[in-house]
């Protein structure tokens, strides 16, 4: 059974080539804190999940990759030693058992004693607030209320390390709001190191730790949130993570010169250079401390803030977002300003 | 909605199927309890026949019964796991497999039985012994537990219910018989009462396989019919129509339409 603090996890060299010749992770080197919260993200397909089941022991590594849970060095071991929980998109619970038995399973497994194990039980449906759920078939379940239950039966073991697979890809955008603050909490609170799959970067950024922004079976950058955020490493990062405005513009005597006005420019080089701004980095201003004019084209309000796309500022549409409270009229020149270090300049 | 005529006329013809249908079935119960059948019911009725038959062929009775259910145990200790064999691993060869294994219910029971007499007959005691029927049985019904399993094992996720198990701890074992069996249960008790059902029918097979001291059930009738009274053979079909219909009700009841029907979400 975990100690509490979590179990660090380390991967070396682990690359997998299945049968069918399908080269699904390239050779990935990672390393995980105890209690640390990694999310694995990327477009489907990516081999993030791959990743995932290779640490879970569902898959092994191709020969030479090894993988360690504190040193102790599990490669060989199948997943039932390895002491996970998983928690997967089909919630994966037992149809022939009912709630309190699905979420007993491991401890069962475990030879816990029946007091140990009624105990635990009572902790994990209090934890997870379906007590009242206790004697119902799984069948009879909601999407959330399987995955509740899923979350109990995975964690209700006190597994090393808690692997979770897309777990809320199958519920609809207010369930997966409410239960992915939820599971955030949850984690910290048991600090447990788990890894968490997800191609929502949404997600990503409300649950991670730290991301690992994965394409075409490569770990492409790993980051906090906001470092991949606002420091994307790639093109792809910052394309996937975020909307993000792209800008041909020309450098000149330390500016970037763009149709719609200058921008100080403190990164260097000369001549033609495409530029990256996320939408809430270009701050609406006066007409006097503009930098960059513009015409608004089409305003959306989404409630906590409002997204402009403006044009004239660059070759094609801006996206600009703001939280002032005030309405744009379509066809209404605004003023922009872009901090220095908000334009990034990426070369793939 | 008022019933047109269109109801009614369809409602005579299915009485007249029926009819049709059960008309001999109740001629052949009533033969196998009057006393003359020549004469009519006005003859009297009598479990004398019944009398006669269990003298003559209770053995058939129980051989034919515990001849379904040792097919029905070889069935469930090699169709289940076969099921989950075919479906864990699919590809050409468990398609072949599969093929394979329907074979013997498309080829004429009669071709099978000389098949396997040409090959076991030499070996003497395998030959007149039960267990000489046994493996042509098996052989006709195991495709039957296997389909139905199968159908059932293919109706859900059971790798992702494998593998959740198995990350909880537990071994293949323990997986197979906590986790798959239970939830592939429905299939199993269809398989099981299709296997018992055929098994305790079966001629065509049986009456290439048997000896004098393995005469089955259905053999045992095709016997009474050609050399005993018509009250016999008769009375000897009641017997066989009494052990069949619950299986046949339980056919239905728990049978091929929970496959299709149950398979866990």
């Amino acid at each position: 059974m975990s100690a509490k603090g979590g179990t660090a996890i380390r991967l070396v060299g682990c690359a997998k080539t299945f049968t069918n010749g399908t080269r699904a992770l390239e050779r990935t080197a990672l390393e995980l804190k105890g209690g640390e919260i990694i999310v694995f993200l990327g477009p489907s397909g990516c081999g993030k999940t791959t990743l995932l089941r290779v640490i879970a022991g569902l898959e092994s590594p191709d020969p030479g990759g090894r993988i360690f849970f504190d040193d102790e060095d599990v490669t060989e071991l199948p997943i039932e030693r390895r002491n996970v929980g998983m928690v997967f998109q089909s919630y994966a619970l037992f149809p022939n058992m009912n709630v309190e038995e699905n979420i007993a399973y491991g401890l069962k497994v475990h030879g816990a004693t029946p007091q140990h194990r009624a105990k635990r039980v009572e902790e994990m449906l209090q934890m997870m607030q379906i007590g009242e759920l206790r004697l119902r078939r799984v069948t009879e379940l909601s999407g959330g209320q399987r995955q509740r239950v899923a979350l109990a039966r995975a964690i209700a073991a006190q597994p090393r390390v808690l692997l979770l697979d897309e777990p809320l890809t199958a519920l609809d955008a207010l369930l997966r709001e409410r239960l992915r603050i939820e599971i955030d909490v949850l984690l910290h609170s048991l600090g447990i190191t788990a890894a968490y799959v997800t191609h929502d970067q949404g997600e990503a950024m409300a649950i991670g730790d730290r991301i690992a922004v994965i394409n075409r079976g490569t770990i492409v950058q790993t980051g906090t949130p906001r470092e991949i955020y606002y420091h994307p490493a790639s093109s792809f990062v910052a394309d996937f993570v975020g909307t993000m405005n792209r800008v041909n513009g020309t450098l000149r005597d330390g500016s970037l010169e763009l149709p719609g006005g200058r921008i100080p420019w403190t990164q260097g080089g000369t001549g033609a250079v495409q530029a990256l701004f996320r939408p809430n980095d270009a701050r609406i201003v006066t007409e006097a401390e503009a930098q960059l004019r513009g015409v608004v084209e089409q305003q959306f309000f989404l409630g906590d803030r409002t997204r402009l796309h403006v044009s004239g500022i660059a070759d094609g549409l801006v996206v600009v977002e703001t939280s002032e409270h005030r309405e744009f009229r379509v066809g209404q020149s605004v003023g922009l300003r872009i901090e220095p270090g908000a334009l990034l300049n990426l070369r793939d | 909605m008022a019933r047109t005529r269109y109801f009614y006329l369809q409602l005579a013809f299915t009485l007249l199927a029926c009819l049709f249908l059960i008309v001999p079935v109740l001629m052949s119960v009533i033969a196998g309890l009057t006393v003359n059948f020549f004469q009519g019911v006005s003859s009297g009725l009598t479990l004398r026949w019944i009398g006669v038959v269990w003298d003559l062929y209770a053995e058939t009775i129980f051989r034919s019964l515990y001849i379904a259910f040792a097919a029905l145990s070889v069935t469930l200790l090699i169709g289940v796991p076969a099921a989950y064999v075919l479906a864990k691993r699919p590809g050409v060869v468990t398609r072949l497999i599969e093929e394979a294994l329907v074979l013997p219910v498309a080829i004429p029971g009669l071709a099978t039985a000389l098949a396997l007499i040409l090959t076991y007959g030499g070996f003497r005691d395998f030959r007149t012994s039960w267990v000489f029927i046994l493996v042509g049985h098996v052989l006709y019904t195991l495709p039957f537990m296997v389909r139905s399993v199968l159908a059932v094992l293919s109706s859900f996720n059971f790798r992702v219910l494998e593998e959740s198990a198995a990350s909880l701890g537990a071994g293949f074992w323990r997986r197979f018989f906590g986790i798959i069996v239970p939830n592939v249960r429905s299939g199993i008790v269809a398989g099981a009462l299709t296997v018992v059902t055929l098994s305790i029918g079966e001629f065509n097979l049986t009456w290439m396989l048997h000896t004098p001291e393995t005469m089955t059930l259905p053999v045992g009738l095709a016997d009474s019919y050609a050399s005993m009274r018509l009250e016999i053979g008769s009375a000897y079909t009641l017997v066989f129509f009494v052990m069949i219909t619950p299986l046949l009700i339980a056919l239905q009841r728990y049978g091929l339409q929970r496959v299709t029907t149950r398979g866990p979400a």
